[in-house]
Parts: C-alpha cells; structure tokens; sequence
C-alpha cells in the first residue's frame, strides 16, 4: 500500500487545479436533457486539448493523442468533482459507442462518427430493449431485412434515454430470423431523422420523460451502417455493455452524496434539535457511511489493479449492484431525516433542494432496474465471479 | 499510487496459507477443542517459526519492523482456519503497546521475548465496548484496582496489558498479588477468555504512555478482530459455493437455482469490498494517524455487520447440515458472532466513528473518561 502520489503526478494534479481556478469564469452550465450549448462544445473542446478527456484517443479521431494515463483520468475525475467543475461530455455516444467503434468499427466509421461525438456535435441514443425484450436481451424482435443494398427496419425500442435529442441511434436489429438467437443479430447506426422512426416520450414516476420509446416502419438504413459483421451483432453490443455497466453505480457519486445528507443532517432541525442529534438517523447515516468508505476504497483498488495490469474480476463484478443500491438507500435516508417535508416535490413552497432526493430516489430505483437488473447481477456474479453452475437449458419447446 | 498488497507480502500471504492448510483442518480441531477452548502450541511453534510473532517489532529488537497491515494478513488467515491461537494480543497488541509506551528497560527486557515466541501476553481493553459488570479499572495511590472482563491470551500468558479509566496503560506479571484469573467459556472454543479481578495490585505503567496510547491500542485490536472476521466470513463463502456445487436436490445441483444462488452472490457482494476497506484502515493505522479512530470503528462495525450476514446466509446455503455440529461450520459462525461483540459491537462503534467526525454527542463512556478514548 502506498497512496503517496510521485513528484510527476501531483504536479499534473497542480496544474489541472490551477487551470480549474483560472478557467472558473469560463465554466458553462448544462441541463442533461437539453442539445448541448455552444459554451459547453468550447469548453470540451479545451478539456480534449488538455488531455483531461478523450486522452489516449488519438488526434486523428478528435481525441488528445496522448498516451493511456488511468491514474491522470483519475485525478481528473477527482479534482473536477471537487471543484465542482462541469465535467466533459460522458453521454451515451462518448462512453460507449465510441470505445465501440475505435475496438470493432472500419476507417470509414470512425472518421465519420468519433470526432463529431467527442465535440458534442453529434448526439447519441441507444436501441437495444424492447417490451418483450428486457434482461433477455438477446430474444430482441425488432427486424431489418434485406432490400438491394439497404436494410428495410421494423420494430419497437424502448427505455431510450436522449431519443429526442439524439441525432443518431445505435441500434440492435434481428437480421437472421433462422440464426440461433445470439447469432441473429447485427448492429446498425443510423440518423434519428430517417423517415418511419417516431419518437414518443415516456413519462417515469418521477414525473419528467428521461426515456422514450421508438417505433420503426419500413426504415431504410444502407447496409454499410453496420459496426461488425453480420450477425455478430451480440458480441458488438457487449462490448458496449461492457462500458455501460462501468459508468453505473460510481462510488465517487455515493460519496459526494453521504458528504450532503451529513450537510443537510447538520441543517435541518426537528424539534429545534439538529436531525444529526437524532441516534436512529445518525446510525443510519454512519451505516451507509461504512459501505460507501468500503465502495471507494473498492474503486481504488480497481485502479491500482488496473495499472499493474491485473483484472480482480469479484472487485469489478459487484460495483453496479452495490453503487445503485447505496446511491437509492443515501436519498431514502434523506428523505426519511426531512419526515413530513420530505415529500414537497414538484416546486412546492417549503420544497428543499428543488427536491432532488425525491427526483433522486425514485430515479435510483430505475437505475436498480435498468443497465442490468439487479437479479441478472446476481447472475452475474454468481456464474462469472463464483463460478456457480448456470440454469439447466430450457427444453425445446419454450419460448425462443 | 498503489492500493494494494506488495510482493512481499502476498508472498508472505501464500506461504503463510499453505503451513495453515497443513497444519489445521476441522478433525484436529475437534481433538483439540475436547475440552474446552485452548491455544494450540503446534500452531502457535510454526507462526514463531516463521517470524511472524516478530512482524511488528522493530528490527533492532530482533523483529522485522513492518506495519499493521502486515499482522491484518496473517489475522486475516487465522480467521480463515479458526485457528486456535492467541496471536492478537501476544503477537500485536502486546508489542504496539510496548512500542508506543513501553521504557527502553521493558523494550529490550519484553520484545525479544515476543519475537522468539517465550511470553505469552494477555490483553484486557473490555471496557472499550462500554462497562458491563462493573468492569473497569481505577487507579488509587499507584494501586490498581477493578475488573476486566472478555481479557484475551493464552491459558499460560504470563504478563497482562491492560489499561485504566484514565486510559493510561500498564503491564502486570501474571503472578502479581492481588490478581485472580477467572476462566470465562464463549461461544467460541478457538480463543482464550478470561475475566480478571484485581485488588490493589502494584502495576508497572509503561512509562512513555502519551494520551493517544490507549486509543492507537484500542484501534490495533479493532482492527484485528476486523480482519479475523473478513477470513473466517470468506471461508464461509467460499464453503458455500462449493456445497451449492456438490448437494443435489429435485434432480439438480441446488447452486444451479437462483434462490441459492442469488444468496452466494449477495453473500460475494457484500464481502468483497470490505477486502480494501480493512486493507485501507490498517494502512492508514500507521500512514494516517488523524484517521485511525474513524476508520478502525468503520472497518470493524462494517465487517461485524457483513460477518453476521454471510455466517447466518452460509449456514443456510448449507441446509440443515450446517446447523449440524458434524460439519464443523458453526467454529466459523461462532468466531464471526464472538468477535462482532468484543471491543464493542457495530453500533457503538459507529457512534464512536460519528463522534470522531465531529457528529453527535460523545458514548457516555468517552465523556466519563474526559477523552482517554478519542
């Protein structure tokens, strides 16, 4: 163990907290669902120029054409949160379909689709579920069959967050009905602007659509918008699965959330005595506290493990199930130390923080379910990190 | 930057590992647990062997020097074998209070003696979960006298670390007059127990004692029971699987069902992380001073907490053959139950781990005490 950092490092952390100082009057503001503003595509501009994201892309593709740095993302990552810094661009185009591209896409794809993306001209949206399509993925019904050189799609997507700001969408399609179904599938990028594609938003119990349903009809997309080969489709799309399911469950996120329920615990009073005084909350608090302190220091380990090249597969497997479930129980502590003010919502009078640990809380929950539920974790887990043996197969005769 | 264990001591880890497997297994320890708890000398000759009594002694008192991360590992592994020794206290907490407040006298007369494996050391902190019993220590006109209770060494210990009220710290010989020793049965066969009565013993203060003593004590053992924990609970896991993988019902290995597989996995999610939370709280023992009480009660508490769900979800993967004694699987869900409780149970040490953040009020016993515990 030595967390000491070397002479090297803790001036890169110098200089990223100088330019963040110097940089301050120039930080744009951001809503998540909003196009991005021009403010923020300078700023990420400079961020790439800087080498504080897209590092180890190289130059040719937009990136910072530097070398691979975990350490350095890191103290980017931790200096940047911090400060309070807006960070760069980490949607769903960023994180995980230009990682895709630059492992499995041709020349072609990657001059057209990573430099656009990485400027935050080009906005992405993800088709992967459908209705009857959730944890079995790979039962995915949406079709595209073959007409002269295009694809002829039809088909439903649903749960895709940024359908009505995308510009593009990363789609899985069933292009060999008769294939096995892991076999069966290829992976199409396509503008959202193509005719036949409607968009209809779909509201959450949080009250705001942060994802939306999509229709196919008759949608035309050439055949050369495929990112591997034909039917092979399954293995493209875990290897984005495989970024996806490192973005969620951030024990960084739980840790910045544990440092503002101890704020709010110290703020609010009930009785006129500090809610921190309360024991039972207070142990809630400090349990909550252990596990996220066991998290971080998980993550920690990750990374070193990673810059000596290790893989510690249980340390990684577990970190989506275990963020999500802390980030949820953080805001329902929250929520249960406000008591009767706790459910002001939607700008109410006497609201507290705009009512984010309610938006928060519900909103956890459909991070639980989504990206992998819970229960396909513990699959997850089980199978992978404990070796367990899988559920027998099925007998001809089930549902395909 | 690098979160993790060095050659050394992974090295360490494996061979360490590899004299337990030989030297332990759950027949042996039913022979030896016969009657009644014990501190197995065959065990304790090989961790002497291999210099690992010497782990945290400095080099110029004939031991190695290293950290408490060190003695974490090896902890770790005896908790992963139950194994029947008095390591903490004679081998760890012993040493760090003679390191800490120990006279150059009692250094050069005592660590040497620890090192080569010659003297067995008692250890009473119970007052650290709160007086129970009347159970605590006074200091009148240079005489101690009180009570300790849930006192930890071996049956032939023949010196006793202990410390006050005031938190100061002393070292009594077992033989001292006004000393009785009374042995106490827990749940748990594979360590020894003791209450002891004092009355108006003459007690040598380590004499270099500085107000934080008692508490980096405090911490050290904390931090230890942690780690035991952390071996004993992924023994149990790993015990789990392997039954999940052999036992067969309605015509399939049971581990094949999500019902039994989904507790292993939580089992593995819970317990993974609680891997670098001690590792981290060991290192910051010697790295981070200012930390040490936050993070000592956090490591505990949380492993306390995680040890009881797996020891409880464990034994349940194993069906009715783990609340059988045949298997051998309660040594385990006993040492987890017995260590959750001593040198204070989780929610005492998160209200300690709370204070130390400066939340809340103070446990009565850290106000009585005018901060002899921070």
């Amino acid at each position: 163990m030595d967390l000491v950092y070397t002479p090297e490092y803790e001036a890169f952390r110098q200089e990223v907290r100088d330019f963040l100082e110097a940089s301050r009057s120039d930080w744009p503001s951001y809503q998540s669902l909003d196009r991005i503003p021009q403010e923020y595509k300078v700023w990420q501009a400079l961020l790439i120029e800087r080498g504080y994201t897209a590092r180890s892309i190289p130059k040719k593709y937009g990136g910072h054409g530097g070398d691979m740095d975990p350490l350095k993302s890191h103290i980017v990552a931790v200096e940047f949160a911090r400060a309070r810094a807006p960070r760069a661009l980490a949607g769903q185009g960023v994180s995980m379909l230009v990682p895709t591209l630059l492992q499995l896409g041709t020349e072609e794809q990657k001059q057209q689709y990573v430099a656009a993306t990485l400027r935050g001209e080009m906005l992405w949206c993800q088709g992967y579920s459908e209705p009857g399509a959730g944890s079995d993925l790979a039962s995915l019904r949406t079709h595209a069959v073959e007409d002269g050189d295009d694809f002829l799609i039809n088909g439903q997507k649903i749960w895709t967050s940024t359908a009505q700001q995308a510009d593009m969408m990363f789609c899985l399609v069933r292009t060999e009905p008769d294939a096995p179904k892991h076999r069966g599938i290829s992976y199409l990028l396509f503008p959202m602007d193509t005719p036949g594609i409607e968009v209809r938003p779909l509201k959450t119990m949080t009250g705001h659509a942060e994802f939306n349903e999509v229709f196919f009809s008759d949608v035309r997309v050439p055949q050369s918008s495929m990112v591997g080969a034909r039917g092979e489709g399954w293995k493209v799309a875990n290897t984005t699965l495989t970024f996806e399911r490192g973005m969620l469950g951030d024990p960084n996120e739980a840790g910045r959330r544990v440092n503002d329920l101890a704020t709010l615990m110290q703020e609010e009073t009930v009785d006129g005595v500090s809610l921190m005084e309360n024991p039972q909350l207070r142990d809630r608090l400090l349990r909550l506290q252990g596990r996220v302190l066991a998290m971080q220091y998980n993550g920690m380990r990750l990374l070193s493990a990673g810059l000596r090249g290790e893989m510690i597969v249980m340390a990684r497997l577990i970190v989506k199930l275990q963020g999500c479930e802390l980030n949820h129980q953080l805001a329902a502590l929250a929520i249960d130390a406000m008591g009767e003010l706790g459910v002001l919502y939607n700008d109410s009078p006497r609201m507290r923080r705009r009512g984010e640990w309610q938006r928060k809380f519900m909103f956890d929950l459909g991070l639980i379910i989504g990206g992998g539920t819970a229960q396909i974790q513990k699959n997850i887990i089980a199978e992978r990190g404990l070796g367990m043996p899988r559920e027998p197969k099925r007998v001809q005769g089930g549902a395909a | 930057m690098d979160f993790g264990l060095n050659e050394q001591q992974r090295a360490m880890q494996e061979s360490f590992a590899a004299y337990l497997d030989d030297v332990t297994s759950v027949e042996k320890l039913r022979t030896s647990l016969a009657e009644g708890p014990v501190h197995d000398g065959e065990i304790w000759q090989g961790i002497v062997d291999m210099g690992l009594t010497g782990l945290l002694v400095p080099e110029a008192y004939g031991g190695l020097g290293l950290s408490l991360l060190d003695a974490v590992l090896v902890q770790e592994l005896l908790g992963s074998r139950v194994a029947p020794v008095a390591y903490a206290p004679a081998a760890v907490l012993a040493t760090v209070a003679l390191v800490l407040a120990g006279s150059e006298t009692e250094k050069e007369e005592w660590l040497p003696a620890i090192v080569r494996g010659n003297l067995q050391v008692a250890v009473g902190l119970s007052d650290a979960g709160g007086v129970r019993e009347g159970a605590v220590l006074t200091l009148r006109q240079g005489k101690l006298s009180g009570r300790l209770l849930l006192v930890e060494g071996a049956p032939d210990a023949q010196l006793l670390i202990c410390s006050c009220d005031e938190g100061d710290i002393y070292a009594i010989p077992r033989e001292a007059v006004g000393l009785e020793w009374v042995a106490l049965r827990t749940i748990d066969d594979t360590r020894c127990h003791w209450e002891v009565n004092l009355q108006e013993v003459q007690p040598e203060l380590l004499s270099a004692a500085v107000g934080d003593v008692a508490s980096r004590l405090l911490s050290a053992g904390r931090i230890l029971h942690a780690a035991d924990t952390l071996g004993a609970a992924q023994s149990m896991l790993d015990k789990a699987v392997a039954y999940a993988g052999e036992r067969q019902q309605f015509g399939r290995l049971i581990g094949s069902f999500q019902a039994v597989k989904h507790l292993c996995a939580e089992m593995a999610a819970e317990l993974e992380p609680c891997r670098a939370l001690l590792w981290y709280a060991a290192h910051a023992y010697d790295a981070a001073p200012a930390e040490h009480v936050m993070i000592a009660c956090h490591a505990k508490a949380h492993l306390s907490e995680t040890g009881s769900f797996i020891a409880r979800t464990a034994t349940e993967v194993h069906g009715g053959m783990g609340f059988t004694e045949l298997l051998g699987l309660h040594y385990w869900f006993k040492r987890i139950g017995c260590n959750r409780q001593l040198l204070g149970g989780p929610e005492r040490l998160r209200e300690e781990a709370a204070h130390a953040q400066g939340w809340g009020l103070p446990p009565s016993r850290i106000a009585l005490q005018g901060g002899g515990y921070r």
